[in-house]
C-alpha cells in the first residue's frame, strides 16, 4: 500500500497538534512589564468560539496531512489563517478585565506556531501553483490589504502590541519614515556609487581584486563597531568643514548610520554589477562592436540590459539587508524602528520590542517578494541565452 | 576593392596571422579556408578593426581602414559573427535593425528594410519580427544574423562561418540566396568556412590558410588542379578533386552535338550533378535543354570524365 500522507503535511500536522493542545494561545499580564499567565485556546476564547477554532485548525491540519487537491489545501490554509487572525483579536477583548487599561493580552507561542504552520501550508501551495511574478505581487497586495483592514477595523486594538502603538502613534510613523529613509536612501547612494564603480571594475581588471577585497573587509566589520569607527571622523567633519553641521552631519545620529549602511551596501551592488557584466555572452558583446556601436552604446544598449537581472539581485540583497540593519541605527541616535526595539529591551517590555520588530520584518519580507518578482520579470526572456 | 598588405598579428610571442597579403577584387567573393586555429577569424576581424594588426596595412577602395574611427568603419561593413551573436534581449526585428538605427535611419525606412530582408530569408515579419532569438531554431538564428549584417546595404560583407548550423538543404538555399544578393548589389564578400565544398561553390577566389600563413590564393579551379602544397592537397581532399572540379562547371559548357534518349537535363545544372545523373540512369548520354526547353544537344559520360581530369 502506498502512503497517503503528504510529507510536509506530516510536519504541519505535528506542529498544529502541539500548538493547539499543548502550547498557550495567549498571554495575560496585569501590566506591561510583569510576567504573564498562559491561556489555552479554550480558556482564551468565549465558549462558542474556542471549540470552533479548535475544529477549524484540526480540519485544516487533516487536509494538510493527507494527499489532498491543491485548491483544498490552499483554501484550508487561508481559512485557518483568517480564523486565527480574527480570533486572536476576540481573545484580546475577551481576556481583558472590564475597564482595566493596564492589563496586556498578547499572542503566545501556540498562536505563533499555528500561524507558522499554516503559512507553511499556504507557501507550499503557492509554490506548487507556480505563480507568475505579477500574480505573486497580487497575492502580496491581497494579504497586505487583509492585514490593513484588520488593523483599521480595530479588531486587534485590545492586543498589547497595538496598545503600545496607541500610546505612541505619532512617534511610530516618524520613526517609520526615518527607517525607510535610512534604508532606501543608503541603497540609492550605494547604487549611485556602486554601479559606476562596478562598471569600472569590470573594465579595468587591475582595479577589480583590490576594490572587491576592500569592500569585503568592510562587510565583515560588525555593524556596531562600524558605527563606532565612524563617530570620530564624522565628528571631525562636523566641526571642521563649514556647512557640514547644518546638513545634519554629526558624529552620532543619522549621518554615521547612513554612512555605515551605505558602506555595507556597496559590496553587493559592486560585486553583482561585476558578475552581471562578466556574464554577458561574449558573442553579444562581439556583435555589438562588430555592428559599429560605440563603447557607450554597447554599455547602455547591450551590456547593461543583459546584466540587469543580476544587478537587481544585488539590489534586492542590499534592500532586505538595509531594512534589517537600519534597526541598529537607533543605538547611535539614528532613529528608525530600532528605537522601539531598544526602548523595549531597556524596559523589558516585550510588546514594545515587537512594535519595532514586526513592521521591520514585514517590510523586509515585502521588499524581498517584490524584488524577486521584478528580477524574474526582467530575466525570463533572457534566461535562455543563445549557445556560444 | 580590399587590399591586404603584409598583415601580421602577434599575441605576445605567438604569431596568429603571419605576413598575409591579398587583394579582393570588387564585387567578388573571396573564401578563406583552413583548419581550426589557422587565423581565419583573426584575419577577418582585422579588416573591420575588431582586432588591430601588429603590422601591415588594409585598404578599402584605396583608403586606409584606420582613416575612420573604428565604430564608423564597422557601420559601413556588414559582419556576421561566428555563431550568429544575436542580442538575446532584442527581438528579431530589433536585431536586424541594429545598424540602420545606429546610422540614424528614420523608422519607416528601417521597418521597410527589415521586412524586406525577413521576407528574403523566408521569415514572416509578422510572425518572427516580435520574437526573441531564443525562440528561433539554430538555422533561423543564423539567417537573422546574415540579415542583420546586410541591413544597411554594405558594400563589403565579412562572414565568419555563416552557414555552419544549417542543414544541407537550407544551406544550399542560403548559399544561392547569398550569391543572388551579391550579384544584385555588387557586394564584395569575404567568407570564412571549414567546408571545401562551400568554398568551391561560393568562391571567385579561395584563400587557404595554415598556421597563420596564406599558403595559396587562387581561383577554385587552380586550387584543385595545382595545390601549392601537401597541406592544400589534403584540405581539398584528393579523392574528391575530380568531382569538385566538375561542380565548378555548368552543363551548358559541356554540351556536345547529337541527340540522346532519356529525360533531358537543364543546361544550368552543374556538371557534377549531370555526371551523377548519367551514372545513376546507366546511360552513356542524355539530352540537354535550355531554359526555354529547346534541345541544345547532349552530354556524355566520356565528355564529362575528360573534363574531370587534371587540367593541363
Ligand atoms: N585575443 C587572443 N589572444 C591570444 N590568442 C588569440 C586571441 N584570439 C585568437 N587567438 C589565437 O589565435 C589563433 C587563431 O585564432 P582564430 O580565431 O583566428 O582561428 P580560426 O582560424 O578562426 O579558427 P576556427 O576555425 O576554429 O574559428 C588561435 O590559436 C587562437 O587561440
Ligand atoms: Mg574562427
Amino acid at each position: 500500500m502506498t502512503t497517503r500522507f503528504d510529507k510536509l503535511g506530516v510536519i504541519i500536522a505535528a506542529i498544529v497538534a502541539y500548538a493547539a493542545f499543548a502550547a498557550p494561545f495567549a498571554t495575560l499580564r496585569a501590566n506591561r512589564i510583569v510576567p504573564g499567565e498562559a491561556r489555552s485556546i479554550l480558556e482564551a476564547l468565549p465558549p462558542t468560539l474556542g471549540p470552533l477554532l479548535l475544529a477549524v485548525v484540526v480540519v485544516a491540519a487533516v487536509v494538510a496531512l493527507l494527499k489532498t487537491p491543491l485548491a483544498l489545501r490552499l483554501a484550508a490554509s487561508v481559512v485557518a489563517l483568517a480564523a486565527l487572525a480574527l480570533l486572536i483579536g476576540v481573545a484580546g477583548s475577551f481576556l481583558t478585565p472590564e475597564g482595566n487599561s493596564f492589563a496586556r493580552i498578547s499572542p503566545a507561542s501556540g498562536f505563533w506556531l499555528l500561524i507558522f504552520a499554516f503559512t507553511l501550508l499556504l507557501a507550499d501551495g503557492l509554490t506548487r501553483l507556480n505563480l507568475s511574478p505579477s500574480a505573486r505581487i497580487g497575492v502580496l497586495v491581497v494579504a497586505a490589504a487583509a492585514i490593513g483592514l484588520l488593523l483599521v477595523s480595530g479588531s486587534w486594538n485590545s492586543l498589547s502590541i497595538l496598545k503600545e502603538y496607541a500610546n505612541r502613534a505619532d512617534s511610530f510613523w516618524a520613526e517609520g519614515s526615518k527607517h525607510v529613509t535610512l534604508a532606501l536612501g543608503s541603497l540609492a547612494a550605494a547604487v549611485l556609487v556602486g554601479l559606476p564603480l562596478g562598471i569600472l571594475c569590470h573594465r579595468v581588471e587591475k582595479l577589480r581584486a583590490g576594490v572587491l577585497n576592500a569592500l569585503n573587509i568592510i562587510q565583515t566589520i560588525p555593524s556596531i563597531a562600524l558605527f563606532g569607527l565612524l563617530i570620530a571622523p564624522l565628528g571631525w567633519v562636523a566641526t571642521h568643514v563649514p556647512g557640514a553641521a547644518s546638513l545634519g552631519i554629526r558624529g552620532i545620529g543619522t549621518a554615521p548610520a547612513f554612512v555605515a549602511l551605505f558602506l555595507y551596501s556597496l559590496l553587493p551592488v559592486v560585486a553583482n554589477t561585476v558578475v552581471g557584466l562578466a556574464g554577458v555572452p561574449r558573442a553579444a558583446n562581439d556583435a555589438a562592436r562588430g555592428m559599429g556601436m560605440t563603447e557607450r552604446q554597447r554599455l547602455f544598449g547591450v551590456e547593461f540590459p543583459l546584466a540587469f537581472p543580476v544587478i537587481l539581485t544585488g539590489i534586492r540583497i542590499v534592500l532586505v539587508q538595509n531594512i534589517g540593519l537600519a534597526t541598529i541605527a537607533a543605538l547611535i541616535g539614528g532613529g528608525g524602528f530600532g528605537v522601539f526595539v531598544f526602548q523595549g529591551v531597556g524596559q523589558t517590555a516585550m510588546d514594545l520590542v515587537l512594535l519595532g520588530a514586526v513592521p521591520t520584518v514585514a517590510m523586509a519580507f515585502t521588499a524581498a517578494i517584490i524584488l524577486d518578482a521584478l528580477i524574474e520579470m526582467t530575466s525570463t526572456r533572457r534566461r535562455e541565452a543563445q549557445p556560444a | 576593392m580590399i587590399e591586404i598588405e603584409g598583415i601580421t598579428k602577434r599575441y605576445d610571442a605567438t604569431t596568429v596571422v603571419d605576413d598575409v597579403s591579398m587583394v579582393i577584387e570588387p564585387r567578388t567573393i573571396a573564401v578563406i579556408v583552413g583548419t581550426s586555429g589557422s587565423g581565419k577569424t583573426t584575419l577577418l576581424r582585422m579588416i573591420n578593426r575588431l582586432v588591430e594588426p601588429t603590422a601591415g596595412v588594409i585598404r578599402l577602395d584605396g583608403a586606409d581602414n584606420r582613416s575612420l574611427p573604428g565604430y564608423e568603419l564597422r557601420r559601413s561593413i556588414g559582419y556576421t559573427i561566428q555563431g550568429h551573436g544575436l542580442f538575446p534581449h532584442r527581438t528579431v526585428a530589433q536585431n536586424i535593425a541594429t545598424v540602420p538605427v545606429l546610422l540614424g535611419w528614420d523608422a519607416a525606412r528601417t521597418k521597410r528594410r527589415v521586412d524586406e530582408l525577413m521576407t528574403l530569408y523566408q521569415l514572416d515579419p509578422q510572425a518572427f519580427g516580435p520574437r526573441y532569438p531564443h525562440e528561433l531554431s539554430g538555422g533561423q538564428q543564423q539567417r537573422v544574423g546574415v540579415a542583420r549584417a546586410l541591413a544597411a546595404e554594405p558594400n563589403v560583407l565579412l562572414m565568419d562561418e555563416p552557414f555552419g548550423a544549417l542543414d544541407p538543404i537550407i544551406r544550399n538555399k542560403a548559399q544561392e540566396d547569398l550569391r543572388a544578393i551579391q550579384k544584385r548589389f555588387g557586394t564584395t564578400i569575404i567568407l570564412v568556412t571549414h567546408d571545401m565544398e562551400e568554398a568551391v561553390r561560393m568562391g571567385d577566389k579561395i584563400a587557404v590558410m595554415d598556421a597563420g600563413k596564406l599558403v595559396q590564393y587562387a581561383r577554385p579551379a587552380e586550387i584543385l588542379a595545382k595545390p601549392a602544397s601537401a597541406f592544400v592537397e589534403t584540405l581539398v581532399g584528393a579523392s574528391e578533386k575530380p568531382f569538385r572540379l566538375l561542380s565548378l562547371g555548368r552543363v551548358r559548357d559541356a554540351v556536345e552535338t547529337g541527340t540522346a534518349e532519356g529525360e533531358a537535363i537543364p543546361a544550368d545544372v552543374s556538371q557534377r550533378d549531370a555526371l551523377a545523373e548519367l551514372l545513376w540512369s546507366g546511360r552513356p548520354a542524355l539530352p540537354v535543354t535550355g531554359a526555354d526547353g529547346k534541345p541544345l544537344g547532349r552530354v556524355t559520360v566520356d565528355g564529362l570524365v575528360k573534363r574531370a581530369a587534371r587540367p593541363a
